[in-house]
């Protein structure tokens, strides 16, 4: 406050102004996040036990309950390899997707608002309870397999025929049945894809117009122009939604390995499992995520 | 022949003329945009038919009385058309007292649930991310590492943590190391106690009891003040992004006329960013809504009936209630419990959807004036 040292105060007040804004998310974070993590690895390596009335006890157990999650759980294993299969492939299809719906709702053409708020409906039904609800029917799946084999028997099921077309043919079937897994989750993609849609679209528009100006007066054609102008200056927001929808996969209701950890811990009160189910499945995530945006940094980095 | 070009394109020729005159490249540019339009528009309706399709597909089964559904005859046109169904949805989840009038109950709690837990949320994510877009302080970097991990690190991984927090809700969680209730502890399994949440704290000390506060809505609502609630990290950022991008020139103006800083953000940076906020508010309200995840955890059904806590545990509800009705143990066949979910996911998703038709241009067009100045 007084003569020489004024800019310093200056900065240290706006340092603690700065500090006093971000409180509540800091005591957030140690009391809802840092503890809460802690405690629960401690719990996932200890055995809890639920005392009435004196809230619960925990004795340490090593590793045990990692090894019962890992190789005792008859589930956990096999649901955690598909989930991650499927992730691999529904991101990779949920950002393609996004991508060209996005460039495409930006155009100028008649209904683009009737369109955009068809494409953000996903948003609201791929919610919370909303999907999950539909898949733990097994009349959900019974009626998919009789759509499928009625149309087989017209004769109208179009991807498996080309599939078969394909085999037939010789061509290498590994990636496509990838592809065709995709085009056959096609709906779980789009419904997966809203809040990417808008990303995109954010991004799309913070594009300035003089610059596609330019390109044209230069005598780029819209082919050329997508890929020197468009999408390198989208591609930041690949990684923005790649983590996303790695995270939205990990965490969605639908996911069985969530349904397990749940009804380990509602149903069988195993806390210390559910625990090192969680982190375990963390820790995958954790993999998965940092895996993608290595490569997908590496990638922007060289489009640009 | 590029001068005679330029002179006669101006003029009001028809379009073969231009056309012969430009070489075939008029004629070839109108059919490539031609063939651009049909395609878009070919893919817009696919995509857009398939996202509709399930939603019109539910309605009309919804009307269709039970022995519709076994009818192979009978794919999307309902029969016999009724009501009924409804009711007994209305029942199942909490919206209709059995036998008794409408009370719209679940949906009510839901409304407010979400709404109060969505303006706790943005008033705490507001301030967070202000914070983090206009002031210099040390470790922000950290501190800001910390909003990216609370968007990558699943609330599954502490679900068990807070239950138990929450269920044995205690503060200053500290006295076992001082030796209260600490018969035969070690001394380090007293510090321990300090981390793993088993210590006693000082409601324990007086009351000799924890509090649950599962039962009720203060622990959420503690959660969101907190910014640890559903998805509050994504709010910080992309609130982050949007102050950013305002000028700083309006706050050092403010500044120099003598504006406070809480009166520079509450006059000046929150009019500024409002339908920003406004969109953060609505995904916030509509994600509230159709969570379980955290009601679930904080708000069990028998203390507060949400909808989505309500459908979920519709399944379960359903066998007895049609036993109920009948006085026998009822297996509900496989498609009556599509149908009657169906139902229910419709009465969850339409408020949704009439709310966004008459906000779209908020969700949508002030999300993209955001936009990520990266």
């Amino acid at each position: 406050m007084n003569g020489g040292r004024k800019i310093v105060t200056m900065q240290k007040r706006r340092a603690r102004t700065g500090y006093l804004f971000i409180l509540p998310f800091i005591i957030g974070f140690i009391l809802f996040m840092a503890r809460p993590m802690i405690q629960s690895l401690i719990m996932s390596l200890s055995d809890v036990k639920i005392v009435p009335g004196q809230g619960y006890q925990m004795t340490w157990i090593g590793l045990d309950n990692f090894h019962t999650a890992l190789s005792v759980d008859p589930y956990f294993n096999r649901y955690i390899t598909d989930e991650i299969g499927r992730m691999v492939i529904n991101t990779i299809a949920t950002l393609v997707l996004s991508f060209v719906i996005a460039v495409i709702l930006n155009q100028d053409f008649k209904g683009r608002t009737l369109a955009r708020a068809i494409f953000f409906l996903p948003v609201i039904l791929s919610s919370g309870v909303l999907p999950g609800i539909e898949r733990q029917n097994e009349f959900y799946d019974m009626m998919a397999g009789v759509a499928e084999s009625v149309e087989g028997a017209a004769g109208v099921n179009i991807s498996a025929s080309l599939q078969n077309l394909l085999s037939v043919s010789g061509v290498g079937s590994g990636v496509f049945d990838v592809v065709f897994q995709m085009i056959d989750a096609i709906y779980d993609i789009v419904m997966a894809s809203g809040i990417q849609i808008i990303i995109f679209l954010t991004g799309l528009q913070a594009i300035s117009p003089s610059l596609y100006e330019a390109a044209d007066v230069e005598g780029c054609t819209a082919w050329e122009s997508f890929w020197k102008i468009t999408f390198p200056m989208v591609s930041p927001l690949l990684l923005v939604n790649s983590i996303y929808t790695i995270v939205d996969f990990f965490m969605k209701n639908d996911n069985r390995v969530m349904e397990r950890i749940t009804e380990v811990m509602y149903k069988d009160f195993r806390f210390g499992v559910s625990s090192a189910m969680s982190w375990i499945y963390f820790g995958v995530a954790l993999v998965f995520i940092l895996l993608s945006s290595f490569i997908i940094s590496r990638a922007v980095k060289s489009a640009q | 022949m590029s001068k005679n070009n330029t002179v006669f394109i101006g003029e009001n020729k028809n379009f073969w003329d231009r056309n012969r005159r430009s070489g075939g490249y008029l004629l070839k540019k109108r059919i490539g945009q031609i063939a651009v339009s049909v395609i878009r528009a070919l893919l817009l309706f696919g995509l857009c038919f398939m996202i509709i399709q399930p939603l019109l597909t539910r309605f009309s089964m919804s009307l269709m009385k039970e022995q519709d559904l076994y009818d192979s005859t009978i794919i999307l046109l309902p029969r016999n058309v009724t009501l009924d169904n409804y009711r007994i949805v209305a029942e199942l989840t909490d919206l209709k007292n059995i036998g008794g009038g409408w009370t719209f109950n679940a949906l009510l709690n839901t409304l407010w649930v979400s709404a109060l837990i969505s303006m706790l949320t943005i008033i705490s994510t507001t301030l967070v991310s202000y914070g983090f877009a206009r002031y210099e302080f040390p470790l922000k970097k950290f501190w800001f590492a910390c909003v990216v991990a609370v968007i990558i690190i699943p609330p599954q991984t502490i679900q068990s943590a807070l239950y138990m927090n929450f269920a044995n809700f205690d503060v200053l969680k500290i006295f076992t190391l001082f030796g209260a209730n600490a018969e035969g502890l070690s001394f380090g399994q007293r510090v321990l106690s300090l981390f793993d949440g088993t210590g006693t704290g000082l409601i324990q000390l007086i009351t000799g009891n924890t509090l649950n506060l599962r039962a009720n809505i203060s622990a959420y609502a503690m959660m969101s003040l907190t910014c640890m609630g559903l998805k509050n990290g994504l709010y910080i950022y992309m609130m982050r992004q949007y102050f950013q991008g305002i000028p700083t020139s309006l706050e050092e103006a403010a500044y120099v006329d003598g504006c406070g800083t809480l009166h520079t953000f509450v006059r000046i940076m929150l009019p500024d960013a409002l339908p920003t906020i406004a969109s953060c508010f609505l995904f916030s309200f509509v994600w509230q809504w159709t969570d379980i995840f955290y009601t679930r955890l904080f708000l069990p059904i028998t203390s507060i009936s949400t909808y989505s806590n309500q459908m979920a545990s519709m399944v379960t509800k359903m066998s007895r209630y049609f036993s109920a009705d009948s006085s026998v143990a009822v297996v509900v066949p496989n498609a009556r419990q599509q149908q009657l979910i169906s139902i229910a996911v419709l009465i969850c998703a339409i408020p949704l959807v009439i709310l966004y038709i008459f906000t779209q241009r908020t969700f949508v067009e002030s999300l993209a004036m955001s936009g990520s100045k990266e």
